[in-house]
């Protein structure tokens, strides 16, 4: 039996499966976990890979750890999408932060992870987690000057997921973050042209707000072309300039991909990313 | 066989004809969509497929004997009306029916001024003289509402002799007036009484709606499907009373109607007529809620104000439509055309129309939670990132006018094209309107006064898109020669 994943009209990719684990439709989407020999158990959303056992660290350390190390001060944090709990895992690590808020709009999303993807969501019961199942796009038009970051992990921008990705989600965002505040979004992939179209429209429309904004990159095996990219927004901080190696490094937290090092070239964009990026400013 | 609203006879007739693949040898000449590739790649075979000419199985608009009549019966009873008229050329020549229908050259009829512009085109076309009763005006608002029933007692006991009176059920805004009162007088003074429904379908299938015109005993309505019903645009329906000759209104709507009307609009009409026959009650109890819902988180954003039921008044606001979300901006310092502009240009969100002081966003069937909290939040950006002082922004939407002559008499005098300024104290010979919403500014027949030119410099200052005139930039106004 295998998974096939349409990542384009003409392109498929492919994994062979043990077996489905979990098949429903909730209010928003379709919802699917797979076992896999090669990836672990897989979860799918509406058809596509959120992520593999084998290499969801890459995408949760990246969009955690890049603003964490720009600002290790960062204590109240707003998370939205992110049911599975993966990038709430990578914040509890840091026992300097007092509050994480999450909010989701699927709240089978959230309960699927706890049963079938404990390795993922297994830090969703800590005490300073605050789940709200809502539409994030209402959530953050209600909040005012209040967090030090949010990060944006959500779906594609087609489905539930669209609304986060709209002028009026970045503003609110921006509203919603305090003087030092950092957006952190997953920002689609440059490589094909749907997933370049949406990279392009949310970079024009990010940059608006922002003094401070800089895409980088990671490579995530199961999403499609591989290529990914996440945006790094800040009123304040700059995540290169204001990177302090050594005080990150003393804070002892073992990744498996994030590093210092890595933290500053991921910035550094292929020729064929920046060319795509500056269309769009 | 009896029809239930189960059925819908002309959809049924295709998909069979469809089935039968038929050799045809008559027009279209795209022949199913074979001849013409790219069309057929974009808008799909199975459309293509029934773009297909009236032939014997499939009716006649024109002289409907079966399926389409059978169509129309069913979409009767699903009004409450005693005929139904399918129409494929817009609300606009319903509209145009109905006051062809009741009215002759020189016969006084009497609207409210803010109707559509299709009214008055059709007192243009037949040479009818309108007879204007000011709308209400709420003056915090500055929109026009509907017509007062002492307003209206008035223009009949002026006016005995008026055919007909025209009421929009509801305004633009969502403003009904006392239908059931005024059908009541008119009747008694013998006038028929024509309504102008183009924004309430709803009206007759939801629940706690505004009275709909078949139901309080009009005589004619125009219903627009193609708006809130879920048909494709320009097919709409006339509704029919019990005292007005089906055959009669056959033979006006022909007059005009085209004789190839597109199966594809007239299957929409039918397919859309057993969804809200079937389903409309609780379609329209969703929309209510999640108009609701937009108004009262509008309402908190502050400087925004989503109005509605709270204007009612007994009076010239009777009853107002609860799917309709009406935002006056002027309080942000911003035009209503001015945030249609910035929704669109900058949020990617189309909403139907911004004027002076206002926006409408029209919900309907189609419309989700998620699409509506995106509207509250960009409205609420909007607030946050463009308000202004509003000082010195214009009040008004609505214009008294000044009647010198009837529309047809206008239009088809001596006229000459004469700079705006210079038009002034002249009688305009043609439109002025900001479209949509497509109500005049200026008739043909009206005094240009010094308030309608203040009115359609502001406009166009804050990019309006002026309409009606033979001068595309209306820089320049036909006036009547003296």
């Amino acid at each position: 039996m295998w998974y096939t994943e349409e990542q384009t009209q003409n392109v498929r990719f492919s994994i062979r499966c043990n077996k489905q684990k979990y098949s429903a439709q909730s209010d928003f989407q379709r919802i699917e976990i797979f076992n896999t020999p090669e990836f672990g158990d897989v979860l799918v959303l509406d058809d596509r890979i959120m992520l593999t056992q084998k290499d969801e660290f890459i995408y949760h350390e990246m969009i955690t750890h890049i603003p964490m190390a720009t600002n290790p001060d960062i204590k109240n944090v707003l998370v939205i999408g992110a049911g599975d709990g993966g990038t709430v895992r990578e914040l509890t690590r840091y026992k300097t932060i007092e509050n994480i808020d999450m909010v989701e709009i699927d709240r089978m999303v959230v309960d699927a992870c706890k049963e079938f993807l404990p390795t993922v969501s297994s830090k969703l019961s800590d005490p300073r987690v605050h789940i709200y199942i809502d539409d994030g796009l209402r959530f953050v038009r209600n909040v005012d000057n209040k967090y030090d970051l949010i990060i944006v992990d959500s779906t594609d921008p087609v489905g539930p997921g669209e609304g986060l990705f709209t002028t009026e989600f970045y503003g609110n965002c921006y509203k919603a973050l305090n003087g030092c505040g950092i957006l952190v979004n997953q920002h689609e992939s440059p490589f094909y042209r749907v997933y370049a179209k949406a990279m392009k429209q949310a970079h024009k429309k990010i940059i608006e707000f922002f003094p401070v904004y800089k895409v980088y990159q990671a490579h995530i095996p199961t999403y499609p072309s591989g290529h990914w990219l996440f945006g790094f927004a800040s009123k304040k901080y700059h995540p290169i300039k204001d990177l302090d190696e050594g005080k990150w490094n003393r804070l002892g937290i073992d990744t498996n991909y994030y590093n210092t090092r890595l933290h500053k070239g991921c910035f550094y964009l292929p020729t064929y990313v920046t060319k795509q990026l500056m269309e769009g400013e | 066989m009896r029809l239930s609203q189960e059925n819908a006879p002309i959809y049924e007739a295709l998909r069979e004809y469809r089935e039968n693949r038929i050799v045809s040898f008559d027009v279209p000449g795209h022949k199913q969509g074979k001849g013409n590739p790219e069309l057929t790649e974009f808008l799909g075979k199975s459309c293509m497929s029934v773009d297909v000419n009236s032939m014997k199985p499939l009716d006649n608009l024109c002289h409907p004997v079966s399926v389409i009549k059978q169509a129309e019966e069913l979409m009767a009873d699903a009004f409450g009306a005693s005929h139904a008229f399918f129409m494929v050329n817009g609300t606009s020549s319903a509209v145009q029916a109905m006051i062809m229908s009741v009215c002759k050259r020189g016969d006084k009829i009497i609207m409210p001024r803010n109707v559509h512009r299709s009214s008055i085109n059709a007192l243009i076309v037949c040479g009818a003289v309108p007879v204007y009763v000011n709308p209400g005006v709420n003056k915090q608002l500055g929109i026009p509402l509907g017509m007062s029933v002492d307003s209206v007692k008035e223009a009949i006991q002026k006016n005995p002799d008026a055919k007909a009176i025209i009421v929009n059920n509801p305004t633009y805004y969502g403003v009904c007036s006392n239908l059931r009162e005024i059908v009541k007088i008119a009747h008694k003074a013998g006038m028929k009484v024509l309504v102008d429904e183009a924004h309430g379908t709803h009206f007759y299938f939801g629940d706690y709606m505004p009275l709909s015109a078949m139901s309080v005993g009009a005589d004619m309505s125009s219903v627009s499907m193609h708006k809130t019903g879920g048909s494709l645009t320009q097919s709409s329906a006339l509704l029919l009373g019990k005292n007005v000759s089906e055959g009669y209104v056959r033979q006006i709507i022909n007059l005009t109607q085209t004789t190839s009307a597109s199966y594809l609009l007239l299957s929409s009409l039918d397919i859309s007529r057993k969804n809200l026959a079937l389903n409309g009650k609780e379609i329209f109890q969703k929309v209510t809620s999640l108009v609701g819902y937009g108004i009262s988180e509008i309402n908190k954003i502050g400087g925004l104000y989503a109005f509605s039921r709270e204007l009612i008044n007994g009076d010239d606001i009777f009853d107002f439509d609860p799917t309709k979300i009406s935002v006056h901006t002027r309080d942000i310092g911003l035009a209503g055309i001015e945030v249609y502009d910035i929704l669109r240009d900058k949020y990617n969100i189309q909403i139907e129309f911004g004027d002076i002081g206002n926006i409408l966003a029209i919900v309907s069937v189609g419309d989700r939670i998620l699409n509506i909290e995106r509207l509250i939040s960009a409205l609420s950006e909007i607030k946050r990132r463009y308000s202004k002082d509003p000082a010195g922004m214009l009040e008004h939407e609505y214009i008294e006018p000044v009647v010198v002559c009837s529309p047809q008499e206008a239009f088809y005098s001596d006229k000459k094209q004469v700079p705006l300024d210079l038009a002034l104290g002249k009688v305009c010979a043609e439109f002025v309107m900001c479209y949509p919403p497509g109500i005049p500014i200026l008739a043909p027949g009206e005094l240009v006064t010094k308030e309608a030119l203040e009115h359609i410099k502001y406009a166009k200052v804050k990019g309006c898109n002026l309409t009606g005139a033979e001068d595309m930039n209306t820089e320049k106004l036909n006036i009547l020669t003296d």
